[in-house]
């Protein structure tokens, strides 16, 4: 019998709470690597049966990591689309891999720290995640897991080309370092183009929520680097967190400046998103996530003394379409999961008062005598 | 100048970018700008696109043609134009001439410099040890300090036997 993914994963208003250094704006970090075997095709070219076969050797190796002690491990082809969609809500899964059935398999452990997606775009790609930017941490626990793997697995490897990967861009190290940045002080200062533009010549990635291709959602990005060979892992992630230490800054800035400079803006946002939140009766997963992204900056900036972080990033996660969904066991539409979503939305914020404004000398914030 | 995906239309979207000092470019049409993503800035990656033709062109050229086949696994090179990924490890020294350049353009270096599974890298070390001895012991010869020579042969011998035993036979 399958394992239901719920009872398995930890609930999210466990895992919002979890505390990492800079974690105002760095959502999380993550190492991913990519590794094959020697002697099989990897998985986009080789037929079931070979894909099978790798499945067949990495599956028990991963399982026997004592990292893994108590894993869920699973074929693909066991799991349910919703379950899938629920890994790809929490950036556990690519959705490459969640349209993978038979002849893939993913092993995840306990504390959703460390995840191995078996034949997806490469025969292994092994992920360490941490709260916060925590980026060193990542790399060594993925480093250990990767160092014990080889015992028990031939990889293909060269020793001028490094790991070799399905795809040239990440041959050599096989190795993607990113982070998930929450950036609306950048995006309401209109200055995060120019913030993109500048990482992107660094030879750095910046993707949007839910990696390649995809939309900057809640004004959450994700910065990776791009080159995989000819530079050492170490070296990666250390640029790494040099480029990610000048965005936390330029973020910071760009927030204080607005607050300085354009205060009736930036309340004027989130006491908006907190009006629609607070009492929609119908709201979309898309504009959920802009509004509470938001709500997220009012928090920040100490706007709402009595609601606390890992509410609003809870909620970021519970509204999503899958996590509605599985609350629910008839098969919802759109229009009824947008219906309940602003009952709970409604629901989870009655406690939260209006956005306290901390206004200083006199402006915005004084009594209704000044002239506007 | 036409749009470099759709080979239709006239380019009106330019982008250039620079890599390690190495410039791309890239002239798109306003259609498959839009489809490649370029407008969103956050989920648009010049390397994911570059990936998608320059790269299987260039490769094309760069050897073999595109019946040029993979021994191991049977794959083409008319088969990376369409998928963008190769079919197995081989591949890389069946199509090695092609991606040279490819590889030249996407990333810092073309030789590795990172992690290497353990066993290879104790014999790199093993072997980098064995030929900085053999050094030592033809200065020791060549200076005809004779104790030390047999000093440095003893050394020798037992590296030897420790590199033959990580290595499978």
């Amino acid at each position: 019998m399958p394992m239901n993914i719920d009872d398995f994963l930890p609930p999210p208003s466990e895992t919002s709470r979890r505390e990492g250094p800079h974690n105002r704006i760095v959502l999380s970090s993550r190492v991913r690597l990519a590794r094959n075997l020697r002697g099989l095709a990897f998985p986009g070219w080789a037929k079931k049966v070979e894909r099978i076969k790798a499945l067949e050797l990495i599956r028990p190796a991963v399982e026997s990591l004592s990292a893994m002690a108590g894993a869920f491990s699973e074929s693909m082809d066991n799991l349910t689309v919703l379950d899938k969609n629920i890994l790809v809500e929490r950036h556990l899964i690519s959705r490459e891999h969640a349209a993978k059935s038979a002849g893939s398999g993913l092993v995840l452990n306990r504390e959703e720290s460390l995840c191995v997606m078996i034949n997806e775009e490469d025969h292994l790609r092994m992920q360490a995640l941490r709260p916060g930017l925590q980026l060193k941490q990542a790399w060594g626990a993925i480093d250990q897991i990767d160092s014990k793997l080889e015992k028990k697995l031939d990889y293909a490897f060269s020793p001028d080309l490094g790991y070799l990967t399905a795809c040239p861009t990440n041959l050599g190290t096989g190795i993607r370092v990113s982070a998930m940045l929450h950036l609306p002080g950048l995006v309401l200062a209109e200055q995060i183009n120019q913030i993109i533009q500048a990482v992107n010549k660094l030879g750095l990635a910046v993707r949007g929520l839910y990696g390649e291709g995809t939309e900057a959602l809640g004004n959450v990005f994700q910065v990776s680097n791009q080159m995989t060979l000819g530079e050492a892992e170490s070296d990666i992630v250390e640029r790494l967190n040099k480029v990610l230490a000048q965005i936390i800054e330029h973020e910071e800035n760009a927030r204080a400046m607005l607050v300085e400079k354009k205060p009736k803006s930036v309340y004027n946002h989130i006491g908006r998103a907190y009006g629609i939140l607070a009492n929609a009766h119908s709201i979309s997963s898309k504009e959920t996530m802009n509004l509470l992204s938001l709500m997220r900056l009012g928090v920040d900036l100490g706007l709402f003394p009595d609601l606390e972080r890992w509410l609003v990033d809870e909620l970021f996660i519970v509204t999503q379409p899958a996590h509605l969904q599985r609350r629910y066991t008839e098969k919802l539409g759109a229009e009824e999961r947008d219906l309940l979503r602003a009952d709970m939305l409604r629901d989870r914020l009655r406690e939260v008062k209006r956005p306290k404004l901390k206004l200083g000398n006199g402006q915005a914030g004084s009594p209704p005598t000044t002239n506007e | 100048m036409l749009c470099c995906i759709c080979k239709e239309k006239e380019a009106k979207v330019h982008l250039t970018q620079i890599v390690n000092d190495k410039m791309q470019k890239v002239d798109l049409c306003e259609q498959c700008a839009k489809d490649k993503g370029v407008n969103d800035p956050a989920g648009f990656s010049l390397a994911d696109l570059l990936l998608g033709l320059g790269a299987a062109q260039e490769m094309e050229q760069g050897s073999g043609g595109p019946d040029l086949k993979c021994p191991h696994c049977g794959f083409t090179q008319a088969d990376f134009k369409k998928a963008g990924r190769l079919g197995c490890a081989e591949c890389y020294t069946t199509f090695a001439e092609g991606l040279e350049g490819l590889l030249k353009s996407m990333h810092k270096g073309t030789k590795h410099t990172g992690k290497m599974p353990q066993q290879l890298q104790q014999s790199r070390d093993l072997s980098d040890r064995l030929k900085s001895l053999q050094k030592k012991l033809d200065k020791a010869v060549a200076d005809e300090d004779f104790e030390q020579a047999a000093v440095v042969r003893d050394e020798i011998k037992t590296t030897k036997e420790k590199l033959g035993d990580l290595t499978p036979t």
